[in-house]
This record gives structure tokens, sequence and C-alpha cells, in this order.
């Protein structure tokens, strides 16, 4: 899933400072999940900016909504009737959310309130990291199963390089060097020769690299 | 291959191809456009090593380009080594750079992942690693032997370059790192240089496997030295550079020195080092790193008896 973090109170006070009536709008999808800007979240956080705003003698009016997903335009349709009641609105979806919103409401003013950081998972409570960079060419089965290029902080497809220390990454002790442990696993299992193929230089064409992207499934296309 | 049976005719290549024991120096460019104080850094060298090695924004702080830098050396008698990372550049670029140095009569050329921009000074730039280390080597070799660029298409006059490459045998997985120092022999490295050896009994376990899988048929492998200025260095080196192994008994030994006498103990071991590389099978020369310490390179190539350098026609 996607994996986000709320930016700091500060930050987002900034971004509404000079409003009084806004829409804070959270998502029941992945940043429900990474308990980051689901309805618990979105409760907390509009109840912090009305204090803060309160103590500061500039008392603001925060509505709460938590629609099922922001990147689907059927449920961004939820907030039709409502969305020009206020002076802007604050979403705290992944980056995906506030644009759908920006697209279906034009007139209106749309903020993040988090930061959209990587795709991954919950490695433990509390604890997310990220294992697909969204290159676009799936090549985990070279690599049994583990990703390199979302997971070697030079997105080596040939490591590990000379930085790898007792299994960590040079950039940083609590860095898993990724290649250390493809390697190990290789080695354990007495198939080095799969380490011993020179590969292709990667075409990043279908990551970020080549343009924005757009998945179409015509069998789905009306 | 030319008709003289030589990849590029460096003079590095001449000289190992000779069977001389090669001896290559290291030259940092300036921060900054200081010509001047570049020339004196590698005058030091002029005549005391057969290649010097130019950084590429080494630890990834951003310094005078290693193909400006080879340039100047090309122009004023002294043969670079050219050194490339692929932390800063995609493959246009790379392959545009080859092109370039090519052209302003530069031969050898160290292919490198280089290190992580997180340790430099500017730790917010992009990382780029189109491709990396292995891919570099495979992709000059292309560009001389077939006179091809990544994608196929021919080049108008290729690049011939001495394809030279990295090893680490102080890093872990230590298993892998013989089978890695292969697959870089097989994409087409023609000779390697490796990380600073301070461990002296694990890199002789390691030249025993490169002779025994046969890689030193293959290449030409010239030992990494830094001479260790003061036990605060080795210190430093033996916690902060990753990938790096100094021993705890190197590091009593320069402490025991004394104040005031590190210095020559390290250049002691250093000295001790060559000469002990001159007669380790496999290896072909050393690669001599002194960390802005170039004006001490003279003294360590006469007291380790690599003088005078082999003239290779």
């Amino acid at each position: 899933m996607i994996i986000a973090d709320r930016k700091s109170l500060e930050e987002i006070q900034d971004m509404i400072k000079e409003y009084k009536k806004i829409l804070l709008v959270g998502c029941k999808g992945c940043v429900t999940v990474c308990n980051v800007g689901g309805a618990k979240e979105v409760g907390v956080l509009a109840a912090t900016l009305k204090i803060a705003r309160k103590k500061d003698g500039n008392p603001i009016e925060i509505d709460e909504k938590t629609l099922e997903r922001q990147c689907d335009p059927e449920y961004v349709e939820q907030i039709r009737d409502i969305f020009d009641q206020y002076d802007a609105v604050v979403s705290m979806a992944c980056g995906v959310g506030p644009q759908f919103l920006s697209e279906a409401y034009p007139s209106q003013k749309f903020f993040p309130a988090v930061n959209t950081k990587f795709f991954g998972g919950a490695v433990q409570h509390g604890i997310w990291e990220e294992r697909c960079a969204g290159c676009g060419t799936c090549v985990i089965h070279y690599y049994d199963g583990l990703c390199p290029i979302a997971r070697c902080s030079k997105s080596l497809q040939h490591g590990p390089c000379g930085g790898s220390a007792g299994g960590k990454c040079e950039i940083a002790k609590d860095v898993e060097c990724i290649w250390d442990t493809i390697v190990k696993k290789k080695m354990e299992q007495g198939r080095l020769e799969d380490l011993r193929t020179l590969r292709a230089p990667k075409d990043w064409q279908t990551a970020r690299d080549g343009g924005p992207r757009k998945s179409i499934r015509e069998e789905l296309v009306q | 291959m030319s008709n003289n049976g030589l990849k590029s005719g460096s003079n590095l290549e001449k000289v190992l191809k000779a069977g001389h024991f090669a001896f290559t120096g290291e030259c940092g460019p300036p921060k900054g456009a200081n010509v001047e104080h570049l020339k004196e850094k590698f005058e030091h060298l002029r005549g005391k090593v057969d290649a010097v090695n130019v950084t590429d924004n080494q630890t990834a702080v951003v310094r005078m380009s290693s193909a400006a830098a080879s340039a100047i050396m090309v122009a004023n008698g002294i043969e670079p080594n050219f050194q490339m990372v692929c932390r800063d550049r995609n493959r246009l670029a790379m392959m545009a750079d080859v092109l370039g140095v090519y052209s302003l009569g530069i031969r050898n050329m160290l292919c490198l992942s280089g290190d992580h921009q997180k340790f430099g000074n500017h730790p917010q730039s992009k990382n780029v690693y189109d491709i990396d280390s292995m891919q570099l080597i495979a992709m000059v070799k292309k560009m001389r032997d077939e006179g091809k660029f990544i994608n196929d298409e021919d080049i108008d006059v290729p690049p011939k370059m001495f394809i030279g490459a990295a090893a680490n045998p102080f890093a872990d997985p230590y298993e892998f790192r013989i089978y890695r120092l292969a697959n870089k022999i097989d994409a087409g490295a023609d000779f390697i240089q490796t990380q600073c050896i301070y461990n002296m009994p694990r890199f002789r376990d390691f030249m025993k496997k490169a002779v025994d899988m046969g890689l030193t048929e293959k290449a030409y492998i010239l030992a990494g030295v830094t001479p260790m200025k003061s036990a605060r260095m080795a210190q430093y080196m033996a916690k902060m550079v990753p990938g790096m192994d100094v021993p705890e008994e190197l590091i009593e030994r320069l402490k025991g020195a004394g104040k005031g006498n590190q210095a020559e103990e390290g250049i002691k071991f250093a000295i001790e080092q060559i000469e002990e590389f001159k007669e380790m099978e496999g290896v072909a020369g050393v690669h001599l790193m002194a960390i802005e310490w170039e004006h001490r390179v003279p003294e360590i190539a006469e007291r380790a008896n690599v003088l005078p350098r082999p003239q290779v026609d």
C-alpha cells in the first residue's frame, strides 16, 4: 500500500492561516491502514488545529469528512454538495487524493496534510518499510523475490557495492543491505550462478522516467 | 584491437602488458577551478607513477570534474586514469563523456558505482544510478570493441579505453566478493584497483582465490595502498569509512610509534605492504592512494624501490 507521514502541525497551520472555515477530508484507503489519514486522524488533527487557533485568538471552524477513497471519482463526488461552503479543503489522503479533489472541484483550494512516501508495508506495529519503487517492469524473480531497485540505496542490479558491511548499507547503520540478503540466500541455496549473469541496463521507460504513466484496461473501458 | 595488440595503447596498459610491476597514484581535483593547485598536486607524481587516478566527485563532494582535471593532466604530459561514477550521470551523459575524454587524449578509465550522495556535501541531490558499475564496464567495452553505443547504434570513431574497475575484498558478504570481481572481469575489466588494504591475511586469502579461479590471467590486479598519517586517521577510517577493514593491531602499532612518529610508522607499514605485494602471486602492481599527501609519493616510491618507472614503447 501507499505509506504516508503527516506533515508537521506548523506546516499545516501555515497553509491554512488565512482561512476561517475549512473542510478536513480523510480517506479510508491506505492512509487509514497506515494510521495517518483515516477518520481517527482527521478527528485528532481537526481538534488540534482548533485548539491552536483558539489559543492564538483566531478561531477556525473545521468540519470533518472521511471518504471511502479519494482516488475514485465515485467517492470524490460525496462532497459535491458541501465543497463550496468552505474557504479551503485539506486532504489527509496520499498525494492522489487532493489532486482528484482539485480536478473534480476546480473552483476550490486544496491542501495536502500528509507527505506521501512510498509503496510498502508494516514490518511491525508502527513501522513501515519500502518494498516497491513502481518502476513498471518487475524483475524481483531475478533476485529471489527481493527488489534491489527499491531497496538498494543505489538501485544496483549487480550488488552488493563496496559499502556493504555486516548486512547494513553504507548510508546508515539502520538500513538493511538488501544485496547482502539476496547474496546469502543464493549462496545458501547453491544458486550462486544466478548472480554470475550480466544484466542489460534497465529500461526505465516504464518508470516515471518515461513521463507520466497511465494504465488502460481495454475490457473495462466503456 | 589496434595493430600493436594493445587495447588502448595507454602507458599503464603497456607497462602491465610488458610484465612490469605497475605503480599508480591518485589525485583528487580541487574544490574549485584552481588549476595551479591541481598542477602542484600532480607534479609530485610526475615520473613516479605509471598513471594517476583522477577522482570523480569523490565521497560525493563536488569538485572540478574528473574529465577536465584529466584533460589538464594530459596537456601537461602526465597520464591520467579517469574515474567515472554512476551516481551523477545517466547513460547519455556517461557515453558522451567517454567520447569526450577519449577525444581529449585520455586512455584509461576506472568504472565505479560511487559513494552515495548522502555522505557528501549535497545530500539533497538526486541519485541517478541509471546503470551500475558492472553495466558501465560492459558499456565502455562495447563502445571500444564493438564500436557501438548501448542502443547498438554505430560510433563514429570508437573510444579505445583501457578499462578499470574496483574491488573491495573487505566489504561483506566476503564469500561473494571474489565472484563479484569475476563478474567485473567477465563484463570487460582489463585491470582492477582494490580498496585500501590493511587486513593483510584477508587480502592474501582473496588473492589466492583470485589465482585459483584464473582471474589473474584475465585481468591485472593492482593492490590498493593508503599510508596512514596517524593513529587518529586509522581510527577514523576503521569507524567511519564504509567497507574499510583496519585491524586493531595496526592502530596499536601507530599509537606505539608515539607522537611525531606516527606518519613515519604509517609509511613504513605501506612500504612493507608494497614489498609483500611485489612477491604475492597474481598481484600486478600497486595503486597508491596517498590522500592529500601527494608530496610524500616520491619518497614512498623511492623507499619502496619502484623507481625509476619503466619506459615501454
